[in-house]
């Protein structure tokens, strides 16, 4: 996401050709236009006044009473609250970590958090089934230790195994601008601090958490965003009563052909996403790109 | 410095190394080690194959690879011309409709890629545009999905490509697209290729608009590892996974080469 901080430079003094019409822009705008823009108002249309039936809020009322709806909200907002919530402690930890305190293979850690941002999200599900499955690993390992009857580990399969596997995937998305803004600290600010007598926990919390507080909102308004528009992770867990937003479109949709009800539910979760993301743009301009830390 | 004391640097690191491990090394080990197991009972694997392997490239898993790597290739190869062709209208333009515009251009990558897909699925099964079951409409899709990123990417490439070299050649009598041929884009390559390397991943991991539109002789990596792992045949998904994985980082790798000479010359 490195786009989101793309601030228009004012140049001094723009040569006069630069100036060649605001014009330019309107092929990629139409092609903008035709294959997203009107799609998405296709599905606004379809919420509000289904094909074949006139305008009408009854339907509409309908969906959004419906405990399937209401459950999905909720799952949604408890996951992505929790997710975020457990991306900002762990991403912090280990930014901390791997900026003040390196380790020799920092490196390498660093090029794998590199490589969990370009694999796909579902990745780290089917590798939580191998891990901390039924007959997985770690269920393997106990019961062979203990000589257990049942697995004792069985937590995959419920919103706490979707919770985890954002976590893992989403911290990333945190560590990038909090490293940003660590390698802006002062070194020899946290070297006074120290030699004055401040134990590190001050330091941390009087020095780096307030310089960091800025790439800490941005990376968490992210992290809202991504984890409420999660769609792989809840497929691929693939628990009956973990149903998030995305989840509850795409099951009216493809599995039960009800067109209508997907495209209320859709026009909920698109709101909601462009709310998180306008939250995300208003910290980066309030902050400044740089002190945000690009993603 | 944080780390005061010798103990207190080999504490924190006993105890965040390991996590860093658990969390992100074992998950990547676990699916490599699991798509060469022929059983996987204890705690390791029990025999080691390369079954999965040699029926991966034999079925319908192959052509799944290059549906994705080619879904890959063009939607990320449109989002460049277009993205591109996008931030050069909009650059240094600080007058409030330029904001919006690029605050529009910016609105894909916050919509989730279900309703994405569920929009096309609407628009394009009616008058005038029918394109329901064909395979223009994945097509579509990933170029939705990875446009703003490509965007984003050159917008923020543009304000780092030094005035000056523009300025002279314009002070040399440069016309402008001229100008834009020689100087602007060779001195934008780098970033070019960095957005096309993002876009590219994040289309061959694409799965939530990609479920909702694909057709049936057009089943991209993604769609055909969650069709494995939901008939249980684990070790075949992480087999496809593996190998969407390595394709996925071999051409970042090459890319990335081809970006570092770029930037040398």
């Amino acid at each position: 996401m490195a786009d989101l901080a793309a601030h228009a430079v004012a140049s001094p003094r723009p040569g006069r050709s630069f100036r060649a019409g605001l014009l330019w822009v309107v092929p990629p705008l139409l092609v903008l236009l035709v294959l997203f823009f009107y799609p998405l108002s296709l599905i606004v249309r379809e919420a509000l006044a289904p094909e074949g039936e006139g305008a009408s809020l009854l339907h509409i009322e309908t969906v959004l009473r419906s405990r399937e709806f209401v459950s999905g909200l909720y799952h949604t907002v408890v996951i992505a609250g929790s997710a975020t919530a457990g991306c900002l402690v762990l991403g912090f930890v280990l930014s901390l970590v791997i900026a003040f305190i390196p380790f020799p293979g920092a490196p390498i850690a660093g090029r794998l958090i590199d490589m969990i941002i370009a694999l796909p999200t579902f990745l780290m599900t089917l590798a939580f089934t191998f891990i901390y499955g039924s007959a997985g690993l770690l269920n393997g390992l106990l019961v062979d230790a203990f000589h257990l009857e049942q697995p004792p580990v069985d937590f995959l399969y419920s919103q706490w195994g979707v919770i985890l596997a954002e976590i893992t995937v989403f911290t990333p998305f945190v560590m990038r601008p909090l490293l940003a803004a660590f390698s802006t600290i002062e070194p020899a600010q946290l070297e006074v601090a120290s030699s004055l007598g401040a134990r590190p926990f001050r330091v941390i919390r009087q020095i780096i958490l307030p310089a960091s507080l800025p790439a800490l909102l941005a990376g968490g308004s992210l992290c809202l965003l991504l984890t409420v528009n999660e769609f792989g992770i809840v497929l691929f867990i693939g628990a009956k009563d973990v149903i998030t937003l995305p989840m509850l479109v795409y099951a009216k949709a493809i599995q039960e052909f009800d067109y209508t009800s997907a495209c209320v539910i859709a026009v909920v979760n698109v709101v909601l996403s462009l709310g998180l993301y306008g939250l995300y743009r208003a910290i980066i301009s309030h902050f400044g790109g740089g002190n945000a830390g690009r993603v | 410095m944080l780390a005061g004391s010798r103990a207190w640097r080999l504490a924190v690191w006993a105890v965040v190394l390991p996590l860093f491990a658990v969390l992100y090394g074992l998950p990547i080990a676990v699916i490599v080690l699991a798509s060469l197991a022929r059983t996987w009972n204890g705690a390791l694997p029990g025999e080691f194959t390369l079954l999965h392997y040699a029926e991966a490239f034999r079925s319908d898993s192959l052509d799944a690879l290059v549906t994705s790597l080619m879904t890959g290739a063009i939607a990320s190869t449109a989002a460049l011309a277009c993205g591109t062709w996008a931030a050069l209208a909009l650059r240094r333009r600080v007058r409030l409709p330029a904001r919006l515009l690029e605050a529009v251009f910016f609105v894909p990558s916050a919509v989730p890629s279900v309703s994405v897909g569920l929009g096309l699925l609407v628009a394009f099964s009616q008058p005038p545009f029918l394109l329901n079951g064909t395979r223009a409409i994945v097509l579509i899709a990933h170029f939705v999905l990875v446009f703003a990123f490509t965007f984003g990417n050159v917008t923020a490439g543009l304000a780092r490509v030094p005035a000056e070299c523009e300025q002279i050649a314009e002070s040399l009598g440069a016309r402008p697209f001229y100008r834009l041929r020689r100087v602007t884009l060779p001195l934008l390559t780098p970033y070019l290729i960095a957005a096309f390397s993002l876009s590219f991943a994040l289309s061959m991991g694409e799965l939530g608009a990609t479920i909702m539109v694909y057709p049936p002789g057009w089943v991209t990596m993604p769609v055909r590892i969650f069709a494995l792992s939901d008939r249980g045949a684990i070790f075949d998904a992480a087999t496809l996974t593996t190998i969407l994985g390595v394709a996925t980082l071999i051409v970042l790798t090459v890319l990335s080469r081809v970006s570092s000479r770029a930037m040398l010359r």
